[in-house]
């Protein structure tokens, strides 16, 4: 395969990751923030949009791969995480960045969430979380509260819900943190700090539906919300005490990075084929005298 | 494709049997006689019948070998190696006159052999400390085996060496003196075998058809590939898992079939060849993902090793009834491209061919193995294992050399396949999608729902089925054109029909062959205009419903005279497609379903 010409370096702006059309998000849908928030982080941290994938799953908050210009996957529903782990080991050197909502990730696709995690792949996985299904127009997801009443669950939810970050932590992510769409500085700072991390990071963020979710809204987070940073005793690499802070739910909610560890290599660390380079540029042909030692097993 | 030359009638041949409960050691002894042979100028071909069980049940391995390539196990045994009573029971009746059974005098009781079948006792016990080695008596049997065989004592001691050599020296001192004990018994007390096996300096390559699939695919540069583990394709898998980091392939086990076909789509969205191999039970998880395959024009490869189902089935048993499966997978119209390898060579050869078609047109591409070809073996010449095919991946983008406006990733094109961008080049970043999009990769929901799109999309996509039906060849018709009676099979029915064949020659009646390959394409019309005089077609398969008979019909119209058919979990016997023709031909039944007479 030919090499890659490097275009002229250019400064990434704001406008290189505008996407082909704009947004299609209910008016005031916490997914803009969330669009925001990645397009400042990838600015900040100047990586060229062509060495950027976005792979979302199916839903509202899916369909953000096609809303900023980078390269992008629309996948199937609760299937990100696979697709996007196979591009990342054919292209190790492209920025993953991994989307999608609640019940993708947390639903549908929670099987393929917990091994992710497990296999420490250097991807960013943000999940805007609403705590509904938006797109099917308004059901009972993994994250919604014990007696919330939805379409599905017209006299209010049963299921315990999912608490992301507990379930991350306990699934061995290498970096975990919550934000928030209404707290754009935050949430851009822990967007760089996820996709700088080596290995799996996952963000919960809190992406409010303003059309079916009318019991967590922006003004019920905003009182609630903390930033973890304010306390400055708190350590990220005490996996305990992230899982404490995780637990807590009620008047006051922690935003902010609960664990990062760098004791853990990635995949790619650990994986002898990617000592090569990435498996997209190889050399399609095996060596011959590799090739004939195979037939010669066999003899 | 394995050349077979139609003229060219198999030689004789040497069946042996090897039968014991699962950890008894069947493999062992199996592998040695398949390298005796191979390494001297023999051909063979292997099968071994198992249950799904780790210890204990019935597994029976049996190793046909002879001069000229050996098109399936054939329909009885020379020698039987009875490890236990259970095999003495049910497999003594496989042998015929001249036919020799070598077993263990101290636990195996014989029955009834036919006339002309030496029973040869091996006082196991006194030739062996058994207390010391628990499979002496397969060492021992060995070592009688080939000294009836005609074969120097040598040829295995240097076997044994090679087998056992990393065991160390005791180890290898141990067995070679076992082998010499039961070799020279026999020499003394058993009559040798009467069939001549001239043996050469040629050597032959042995492998299975998963072995053979994971080869055919790394030579076609598969650079990524994943699995999850079911039988009876986890084979590829460990070859993989073997020599990938060798071979420069990523290898990943992953934690469902489902993951394995959207990781093996990312990998192949991210510009390398990627492959995945399952069973029925996992492809049926993966469907989705190959709607997604073909509606965001990734290429992908899917082996699927059939086995007999539905649901878990007989996870160890063979079957060639995941067909419509296959043509049916995933929901909406889309193009895609089937392949039945005919035999294990072929299992090597279709990998290069079907990675072509499936990046030329972006399409998803299965390969229909079965149980039968996948856990196999068949020795090859060597040279088949082309590791240098002439590779060709299609119109894809891999640098920004030229200049260029908007880059249309779904342009709408007269071949219906758009030049493919791969993630990482600068000036053609574009999203693809599930989603129907436009030709620019946007959503046609993110606009307005736009029929005229969609319509042009869905064609687009469609016509690309013109460009492979033109690069994917038309069946042949093997045989002569005035034949009493054309048998139709697809996939890996193609050696034991062409037995059968010969046999049904022998008994005056002339056959042809008509073999599917490529069932997507199927090239209906060409079929047509092969079967237009025949005298009678008859279609052969391993399954109940007849899958293939019904496809040609539906997409042919064409209705064959008769059916032979099988589900009971076993391949076919040359015999059993003969007596089926006969009886079919003598108009007693258009519906032969042979009966398997051995409980394997």
């Amino acid at each position: 395969m030919a090499t890659i010409n490097m275009a002229p370096p250019q400064p990434l702006v704001m406008a290189d990751l505008k996407g082909k059309v704009d947004p299609d998000w209910c008016p005031g849908c916490g997914d803009y923030g969330v669009l925001a928030a990645v397009q400042k982080a990838l600015v900040e941290l100047q990586i060229p949009n062509h060495m950027v994938a976005t792979v979302s799953g199916i839903g509202c908050s899916s369909n953000f791969p096609g809303f900023i210009n980078t390269y992008g996957m629309h996948t199937l529903h609760g299937r990100s995480l696979p697709v996007a782990s196979g591009l990342k080991l054919a292209n190790h050197e492209m920025t993953v960045l991994v989307t999608g909502g609640d019940g993708d990730g947390f639903g549908i696709g929670v099987g393929h969430f917990v091994h992710a995690m497990r296999r420490n792949i250097n991807l960013t996985y943000l999940v805007l979380d609403n705590q509904i299904y938006g797109l099917t127009t308004g059901q009972t997801s993994p994250t919604s509260r014990i007696g919330m009443k939805t379409k599905s669950n017209p006299a209010g939810n049963q299921d315990t819900p999912v608490n992301p970050l507990t379930l991350a932590l306990a699934a061995g992510a290498t970096f975990v943190g919550r934000g928030f769409s209404g707290d754009q500085k935050h949430l851009t700072e822990l967007i760089k700090q996820a996709i700088q991390h080596n290995g799996f990071s996952f963000l919960d963020i809190f992406s409010p539906c303003v059309t079916y979710n009318h019991d967590n809204t922006f003004q019920w987070f905003r009182p609630r919300v903390k930033k973890l940073e304010e306390n400055t005793s708190y350590d990220p690499g005490n996996w305990i005490a992230a899982m404490e802070k995780a637990t807590i739910w009620g008047e006051e909610i922690f935003i902010g990075k609960f664990y990062e560890t760098t004791a853990v290599p990635s995949l790619e660390e650990t994986e002898p084929v990617l000592e090569a380079g990435p498996m997209t540029r190889r050399d399609l042909h095996i060596a011959p005298e590799i090739a004939k030692q195979f037939v010669e097993e066999l003899m | 494709m394995t050349a077979h030359s139609w003229e060219k009638v198999m030689s004789q041949t040497f069946t042996l049997g090897i039968g014991g409960a699962a950890g008894q050691g069947v493999a062992t002894p199996g592998d040695i006689f398949a390298l005796i042979f191979s390494r001297r100028g023999l051909h063979l071909n292997a099968y071994n019948a198992y249950q799904s069980i780790i210890r204990g049940g019935h597994t029976f391995l049996t190793i046909r070998t002879g001069v000229d390539p050996v098109r399936s196990t054939g329909d009885d045994m020379d020698l039987l190696i009875p490890l236990n009573q259970d095999t003495m029971d049910r497999h003594l009746r496989l042998l015929k006159e001249g036919g020799a059974c070598i077993y263990n005098a101290d636990s195996v009781k014989p029955g009834e052999a036919a006339a002309g079948v030496q029973l040869c006792p091996i006082p196991v016990s006194q030739l062996a400390d058994i207390s010391r080695n628990k499979v002496a008596q397969n060492t021992l049997a060995l070592g009688a085996s080939l000294s009836m065989m005609g074969v120097g004592f040598h040829v295995l001691e240097e076997v044994l060496k090679a087998q056992f050599g990393r065991k160390g020296e005791a180890v290898v001192n141990e067995n070679v003196s076992i082998a010499r004990a039961g070799y020279e018994y026999a020499t003394g007390k058993f009559k040798p075998f009467a069939k001549a096996l001239p043996m050469t300096d040629t050597r032959y390559a042995v492998l299975s058809g998963n072995s053979a699939m994971a080869m055919g695919g790394a030579a076609a540069g598969c650079k990524f590939y994943c699995a999850y583990p079911m039988s009876p394709s986890t084979g590829v898998l460990h070859w993989m898992a073997a020599h990938g980091r060798k071979a420069g392939i990523m290898v990943r086990q992953v934690e469902d079939e489902i993951g394995v076909i959207n990781m093996a789509i990312g990998a192949a969205h991210g510009g390398v060849r990627a492959m995945c191999a399952t069973s029925g039970g996992g492809f049926a998880l993966m469907t989705e993902g190959l709607g997604l395959s073909a509606q965001a024009e990734i290429p992908v490869v899917v082996i699927d090793c059939q086995r007999a189902g539905p649901s878990t089935g007989v996870p160890t048993k063979t079957e060639q009834g995941d067909l419509w499966q296959m043509l049916g997978a995933a929901f909406g119209d889309y193009p895609r491209v089937i392949a039945a390898p005919f035999d294990i060579g072929d299992c090597f050869t279709l990998m290069h061919e079907i990675f072509d078609v499936t990046d030329k047109f972006q399409v998803p591409g299965i390969v229909l193995c079965d149980l039968l070809l996948a856990e196999g073996r068949l020795s090859v010449e060597p040279k088949l294992l082309d590791f240098a095919p002439p590779i060709d991946r299609g119109e894809m983008i891999t640098s920004n050399g030229q200049p260029h406006g908007e880059y249309l990733r779904y342009k709408i094109t007269e071949s219906g396949v758009s030049p493919r961008a791969v993630p990482g080049v600068p000036g053609f970043t574009h999203t693809v999608s599930s989603d129907e999009h436009d030709e620019n990769g946007v959503l046609i929901s993110d606009e307005y729902t736009n029929h005229a799109k969609r319509r042009a999309m869905m064609e687009k996509r469609m016509r690309k089925m013109v460009g492979v039906e033109a690069m994917v060849p038309p069946p042949v018709l093997e045989g002569p054109k005035d034949a009493d009676v054309t048998l139709i099979g697809w996939g890996s029915t193609h050696g034991v029909i062409r037995e059968a064949i010969e046999q049904l020659a022998e008994q005056g009646i002339t056959a042809n062959h008509l073999p599917i390959r490529w069932l997507v394409p199927l090239h209906g019309d060409a079929i047509l205009d092969l079967l237009k005089n025949a005298k009678r077609t008859i279609i052969v398969e391993n399954n109940y419903s007849g899958q293939f008979a019904r496809y040609l019909r539906s997409e042919t119209s064409y209705v064959a005279d008769g059916h032979i058919r099988k589900y009971d979990g076993e391949p076919f016997m040359p015999h059993h497609i003969a007596e089926a023709v006969r009886e079919q031909l003598a108009g007693s039944t258009t519906l032969s379903v042979p009966t398997h007479e051995v409980m394997v």
